[in-house]
């Protein structure tokens, strides 16, 4: 019997039947499923969000110092976190198999960039796995340990947005023996001081030319013999597609792609007449062939930027065999249709912070989360979006260039966690004089509501300790700590003021639980009394998706409005009221 | 492309319970004995955007993704993300619409209109169109939050899945006490078709 699974279900079973005891990760869009299935299999797997990808890493890497088998989750952008982990203990190597599994968002369905984590396996040096599908994800992911524990290598297990969430069959198996675990001192092995840092280097190099020949014979790179006027080199879910749009071509689909299989390379390339290389996003197989000296074709027909499909695909094959692609007229029927981008929920105790900072004259540094969406008109009140943690340290470099307005920083709670401390560290020690808000709504929102070290629960559901946002502050330097409720605008707008005010730093806690997560309204439900209604549209500022615009009039939807009441705070006319209970 | 391969777009607004639906018709594909695909978009495009999730099954099926005019069935929670995803379905392929209207937030701050033409819209895009009550139709057998059973009941209609399969699929996708609220609504929406 096989099961549908997505493909990030399918790693965490991969990891499960690996015999994997230690997982660690931190949330990200399209990764964030791994771990939370893994979790499920309990207490033979140890999981935990940790506060950032390098602590992840860390704390998986320790594990398999120890002997234990263990996986890292991310995504792409994590990685960048847990670069500086990932680069060095390809040199001190593994004891138990290491997985770190990092998924890619090409199109940018969730994420701030388009970077293609292939890269990092070439620059670690350590072997990657692509699957193409949920059985390989489970399949690579076992492949991937045994790979690692062989050649005491970390690996990685490469997925992307579309891997990830697409759901396809698994079939289950049993469960490996965890091997035993202790730690044997060894040194010259696990400390890479110069002098013994130098024959790791060596060895690197040496495990590396042992790791090409194992992807050589790897069953995960297969030739699939079609007609062989045309060869296509893929990895990936680009094979999926390849298989749609090429039905009748030669292909060899890699699975274990790095280190480069060469010598399976040569081999379908003198077995067809024209090679053309299929990847997604960076031109990595494709310059690799290409430096082989085998003549290639690829990029010239197959888009890198955004992600790919069998529609695109049969436009590089148009374009491919010198047709014209097809352009699909657009459908008239379609025409106009109102643009529906994301928004804040109705209810979002963010709503009110953006628009109390809209009445000041700041500049607002941002971050990554869901109130990214106040960058979004008509709240519009960000500035800026770099990457987590950003909005803290970004603030305190404004400031210091000499931005003539104040600066404050927003940062979310999980983000305060992840990286927002060191920057908060940062502005006391350096004198700085930002504002900090942390927009803490109880949860890791955006990936789907997982816990931090501020909920007082940890991934499997125990109770913890729940680390405060204010403690920490002032333990961080920062004199000036206060709270404030999100759904006042007035007390948060005046805080404001107080804190961009005061020449000091400052630390504003905004809290306030995402009622998505608690699944229950904030209060009772507002109505606009049509006749004291005068039209004004200041409501229609918040972008709360309950008010509607009826006949140039707001309305607000009973079946959306979560009751927060801030609208009724904006309406000058006093035209918003809580509805009389039925 | 291999014509035994059926292709179903479901889409909707977040929070509409498009994923669910996608689940239960994955799920009666894979009871008939079909291979499977589905993909769905999480993240930053459930708060409160557009949501599409895609179903393939067949003898074989690789990509995950519908190609454009492609899809046997387009089923709509909401009216104009019909049209919005209109060109997934293939020439002859059925529509089945929720007539319902979801006002998008660039409509209620003044800088998008709500079209006021959309059923004649959905009438000229699609030869083969289902038009129904969705939300009204489930919000009368107990919970308007059935209202996505419904739709994909009316989009069975254009599937050739067995009725047993649908059922146990429903069993197995949603919690013990909406069990029998989410088999009548399905029974209904297969009616209405």
């Amino acid at each position: 019997m096989k099961h549908l699974m997505s493909g990030n279900e399918a790693i965490a079973r991969g990891a499960y039947e690996a015999g994997v005891t230690v997982g660690a990760g931190y949330p990200g869009t399209p990764s964030t499923e791994i771990l939370e299935r893994l979790a499920k299999y309990g207490p033979e797997v140890y999981c935990e969000w940790s506060p950032n990808e390098k602590v992840a890493f860390e704390v998986a890497a320790g594990a398999s110092l120890a002997g234990a088998r263990s996986i890292v989750t991310m995504k792409h952008v994590g990685l960048n976190v847990a670069a500086d982990p990932l680069m060095t203990l390809s040199y001190i190597t593994v004891e138990g198999g290491f997985v770190a599994c990092v998924a890619d968002d090409p199109g940018m369905h969730s994420s701030q960039n388009e970077q293609d984590t292939r890269n990092y396996a070439r620059f670690a040096k350590v072997p990657l796995f692509e699957p193409s599908d949920s059985q390989e994800a489970s399949d690579f992911l076992k492949l991937a340990m045994e790979i690692s524990e062989k050649y005491r290598t970390p690996a990685i297990l490469r997925s992307t947005t579309r891997v990830s969430h697409s759901r396809s069959l698994v079939g289950w198996g049993e469960r490996a023996v965890p091997p035993k675990v202790g730690l044997v001192k060894n040194p010259s092995r696990f400390v890479p001081i110069p002098v013994w840092g130098r024959p790791m280097r060596q060895r690197l190099e040496e495990r590396l030319a042992l790791l090409k020949k194992e992807a050589e014979a790897s069953p995960a790179n297969r030739l699939e013999w079609g007609d062989r006027k045309l060869g296509i080199i893929t990895a990936s879910i680009a094979y999926q597609y390849v298989r749609e749009v090429w039905p009748e071509a030669s292909i060899l689909k890699l699975g274990f792609s790095y280190p480069f299989p060469d010598g399976l390379i040569r081999e379908f390339a003198s077995g067809v007449e024209r090679i053309l290389v299929v990847e997604e996003l960076d031109s990595i197989l494709e310059e690799h062939v290409r430096s082989l000296g085998i003549p290639v074709a690829g990029r010239e027909f197959v888009p890198g930027i955004g992600e790919l499909s069998t529609d695109r695909l049969q436009a590089s094959r148009a374009r491919f065999e010198g047709r014209e692609p097809v352009m699909d007229e657009p459908m008239p029927y379609a025409r106009d249709l109102p643009p529906r981008p994301p928004v804040l929920c109705p209810g979002c105790p963010h709503r009110g912070v953006f628009y109390a900072l809209g009445k000041h004259d700041v500049v607002v540094t941002g971050d990554i989360g869901c109130y990214s969406l106040g960058a979004f008109k008509p709240l519009d009140r960000m500035d800026s979006i770099l990457c987590m943690g950003a909005g803290v340290s970004m603030a305190h470099g404004l400031e210091k260039a000499g931005e003539p307005r104040r600066v404050v920083g927003v940062v979310g709670d999980s983000t305060f966690f992840h990286s927002g401390i060191t920057g908060l560290v940062d502005i006391a020690y350096n004198r700085g004089q930002s504002t900090i808000i942390v927009l803490d709504n109880r949860t890791t929102a955006m990936t789907g509501h997982q816990d931090h070290p501020g909920t007082g629960k940890t991934l499997s559901g125990e109770k913890t300790r729940a680390l405060s946002i204010e403690e920490i502050g002032r333990a961080c330097g920062i004199e000036r700590v206060l709270t404030v409720d999100p759904y006042d605008i007035e007390e948060t707008s005046l805080a404001i003021a107080g804190e961009i005010e005061a020449r000091a730093p400052s630390l504003i806690v905004s809290r306030a639980p995402c009622p998505l997560r608690e699944r229950r309204r904030v209060g009772g439900l507002r109505q606009i009394n049509q006749e004291e209604c005068k039209g004004c549209k200041l409501c229609l500022k918040l972008a709360c998706p309950a008010i509607e615009l009826q006949d140039d009039f707001p309305e607000i939807n009973p079946l959306f409005c979560a009751g927060c009441g801030v609208c009724q705070q904006v309406c000058p006319a006093g035209a918003i009221s809580e509805e009389a209970r039925k | 492309m291999s014509e035994s391969i059926r292709s179903v777009v479901l889409v909707g607004v977040g929070g509409q319970g498009i994923l669910l639906a996608s689940e239960v018709l994955a799920r009666a594909a894979m009871i008939s004995g079909y291979e499977v695909k589905t993909n769905e978009v999480h993240g930053m495009a459930q708060r409160g955007g557009s949501v599409v999730a895609q179903v393939r099954y067949g003898p074989r099926v690789y990509s995950p993704l519908v190609a454009r005019k492609t899809a046997q069935v387009l089923g709509a929670l909401e009216q104009i993300e019909a049209l919005r995803f209109a060109d997934y379905l293939a020439p002859d392929g059925l529509a089945v619409v929720n007539a319902q209207a979801i006002v998008p937030v660039t409509v209620s701050m003044g800088a998008a209109r709500y079209p006021q033409d959309v059923e004649s819209r959905l009438k000229a895009a699609f030869p083969r169109m289902a038009y129904l009550r969705a939300a009204e139709v489930a919000r009368s057998l107990g919970s308007i939050q059935a209202a996505n059973i419904v739709l994909l009941g009316a989009v069975s209609r254009g599937l050739d899945l067995p009725s047993d399969a649908w059922q146990e699929a429903i069993r197995a996708s949603v919690k013990e006490k909406f069990r029998d609220l989410n088999l009548k609504a399905f029974e209904t929406g297969r009616c209405l078709v």
